[in-house]
């Protein structure tokens, strides 16, 4: 009886939780293609009697800024998702989607080809997002490969410790390989570290977002067994969870979300570990409710910095991942301060 | 302990030195910025050079010299157990500035700056070395290139253009362009063309795809260093533009990929630069 009354009272939660972040989100995806630096008129943008070619209104619209909203809802849905995922696998408050060295990898791999060019295009995609999203995979083999070793299950402390030293480990790599590179190959991979979203065009996005959904399909079967996890492995085993599938299942999907997100738009910082903790203050700490609502909000998040990243400085770029770490920092600080 | 920095302002009578020229021309020269080595070659000032940075390619001879680092990373010993005389640095170099001066060794500060700054740095290096003559001819050559250039664009509608300087390859993510100050805007405007991005008054911009849209330029100007391209690849990098229809360059196919480690120098090979631009900016004003 206790059951189905606490069965609709979180069915309900979630709706009200779904319908205020997904106004959110989509109030964010409809608005943020309508600002920018240069004025357009919406009647000329789909004005359909105008060649596309010879519209540069629409071109604006659909070129420029629409590919670059949808591109910061996929990250940041993804890195939001994967910090609330990591976080309860972790059971840290503190793990981001670049705790585990997956970031680091997808780093190392766009240094490289950035620093010894070399020309692969798989169906038009140019080689740093290719590379990138390769070395993502392959720091999360390292890691998953370390963290299994010992015993048969997967060890969380090892798996934290392995990401934190793979991190360690793959900045110096990258530091070395900048260190080889000259002054204008240094200058494109530091400006790769910032973060960027203006992808100009939809490949690269539809590249990413069958990826993100995989891990999105795989996320829709963890808030229940995160709840028990977050309580702890043994627990949530005598509760009738097979823990180590969830917690593989777990890492895979978050990893791969992340993989995806930064070959997209590169490592933009502090989403992954804000915007799970203010939705936290907000909904509470049921992953059921925690899930959605950080993917939605963090899509809102990164489109609105990512109008300021266009915009403050128009008509020069201000790198969109100094803008969420500038906002991300003090505001994470600020939660740090008023929780202790 | 002698402490002299080269009266590097004084001698083009803009402002007041801070510190005498050094007593007598130095014999051993180490060049940390590239454009300055150079120049210091063009001026026959090459014999007295012991030492380069890392990143110095032309003269051809000037791979054959002791390497003493690049702008981020200077060797202080090498540089030292070179024994210079003469020492030029960046001038965001102030701490290796700092401890050169005080290991007793003249430096000379080298600012990046505008095309005016070229002919004013070898004018300065003239004076400094005691080859002066050489480098005034050395500044009549290249004005007389320069004068060329504008003798053959004038009269001829400036063409807006977009002069890229890096993105990554590929696909239009990271492009950074020219904006209004600095030498490749000058060289740009001297050859003919009307930078889009002029009214940045910075060297270099990262421009959003909004932007270039909305910018609309007539030509696009592509400077691309590094490892000489593959065979198709400057095309396929042209090809990349076709992302944006509605940028007339694009539609009229006015996209020029000059390669050359040299276009970004702001050294002696400058002209060379101009002429270039020119040349497809304006090519009917050029028979080549």
């Amino acid at each position: 009886m206790a059951d189905v009354r606490e069965g609709t009272t979180i069915r309900r939660r979630l709706l009200l939780t779904l319908a205020v972040f997904g106004a959110l989100a989509a109030a964010a995806l409809l608005l943020a293609p309508l600002v920018g630096s240069a004025p357009i008129r919406l009647r000329r943008v789909f004005d359909r009697s105008l060649p596309f070619a010879d519209n540069p209104d629409a071109q604006i619209f659909f070129i420029a800024r629409l590919p670059r909203v949808l591109a910061g809802a996929l990250v940041g849905s993804a890195l939001a998702a994967s910090g609330v995922v990591l976080q309860a696998l972790l059971r840290n408050p503190l793990a981001t989607p670049f705790t585990l060295g997956v970031s680091a990898g997808a780093a190392l791999g766009a240094m490289l080809v950035i620093t010894f060019p070399v020309h692969v295009a798989l169906g038009g995609l140019p080689a740093v997002p290719l590379a990138s999203f390769a070395g993502s995979l392959g720091a999360v083999a390292i890691v998953y490969a370390l963290a299994t070793a010992r015993r048969g299950g997967v060890s969380t402390n090892v798996l934290l410790l392995a990401g934190v030293t793979l991190n360690a480990f793959f900045s110096a790599l990258i530091l070395f390989v900048q260190y080889l590179a000259d002054y204008s190959q240094t200058f494109r991979a530091v400006r790769w570290l910032m973060g960027d979203l203006d992808v100009a065009g939809y490949l690269p996005i539809a590249a990413a977002l069958p990826l993100v959904l995989a891990a999105f399909a795989a996320f829709a079967y963890l808030p229940r067994a995160l709840n028990l996890l977050a309580l702890g492995a043994d627990l949530a085993a005598s509760r009738g969870i097979d823990v180590r599938r969830t917690q593989r299942l777990a890492f895979f999907s978050a990893s791969l979300a992340t993989g995806a997100a930064v070959s997209l738009g590169g490592p933009i910082g502090f989403i992954g570990i804000v915007v799970p903790h203010l939705v936290r203050l907000i909904v509470g700490a049921d992953h059921r409710l925690v899930l959605p609502a950080s993917a939605l909000f963090g899509a809102a998040f990164l489109i609105a910095c990512d109008v300021g990243a266009r915009s403050l400085l128009a008509p020069m770029e201000l790198p969109v991942g100094i803008l969420t770490a500038m906002i991300g920092g003090p505001f994470f600080l600020w939660l740090l301060i008023r929780r202790s | 302990m002698t402490t002299v920095i080269v009266g590097l302002l004084a001698a083009c009578g803009g402002q007041p030195a801070r510190q005498p020229a050094p007593p007598k021309t130095p014999q051993r020269i180490v060049s940390l910025v590239p454009a300055v080595t150079e120049m210091l070659y063009a001026i026959g000032a090459g014999p007295r050079m012991v030492g380069a940075s890392s990143f110095d390619t032309y003269p051809p001879e000037v791979r054959a010299l002791p390497k003493v680092g690049g702008l981020i990373d200077p060797d202080l010993e090498r540089i030292i157990s070179l024994r210079p005389d003469l020492v030029v640095i960046s001038a965001t170099h102030a701490e290796l500035g700092v401890q050169l001066r005080s290991a007793g060794l003249a430096t000379f500060p080298y600012a990046l700056g505008d095309l005016a700054n070229v002919t004013h740095t070898i004018r300065i290096l003239g004076t400094v070395t005691g080859l002066d003559r050489e480098a005034a001819s050395v500044i009549a050559g290249l004005e007389s290139r320069f004068e060329a250039v504008r003798d053959r664009v004038k009269g001829r509608p400036k063409v807006r253009t977009l002069l890229v300087f890096s993105r990554q390859p590929g696909s239009l993510r990271g492009v950074y362009v020219s904006g209004g100050t600095g030498f490749l805007h000058d060289l740009l405007e001297l050859a003919g063309g009307e930078n889009v991005f002029a009214g940045v008054r910075r060297e270099a911009v990262q421009a959003t795809t909004e932007a270039i849209i909305s910018a609309a330029p007539d030509a696009i100007v592509e400077l691309r260093t590094g490892p000489a391209p593959a065979s198709g690849e400057i095309e396929r990098e042209r090809r990349s533009w076709d992302a944006l229809p509605a940028v007339p360059a694009v539609r009229t196919g006015r996209i020029f990929v000059l390669v050359g480690d040299e276009l970004v120098v702001p050294g002696v090979r400058v002209a060379d630069t101009a002429e270039r631009i020119a040349g497809v900016l304006h090519p009917d004003g050029f028979v080549r």
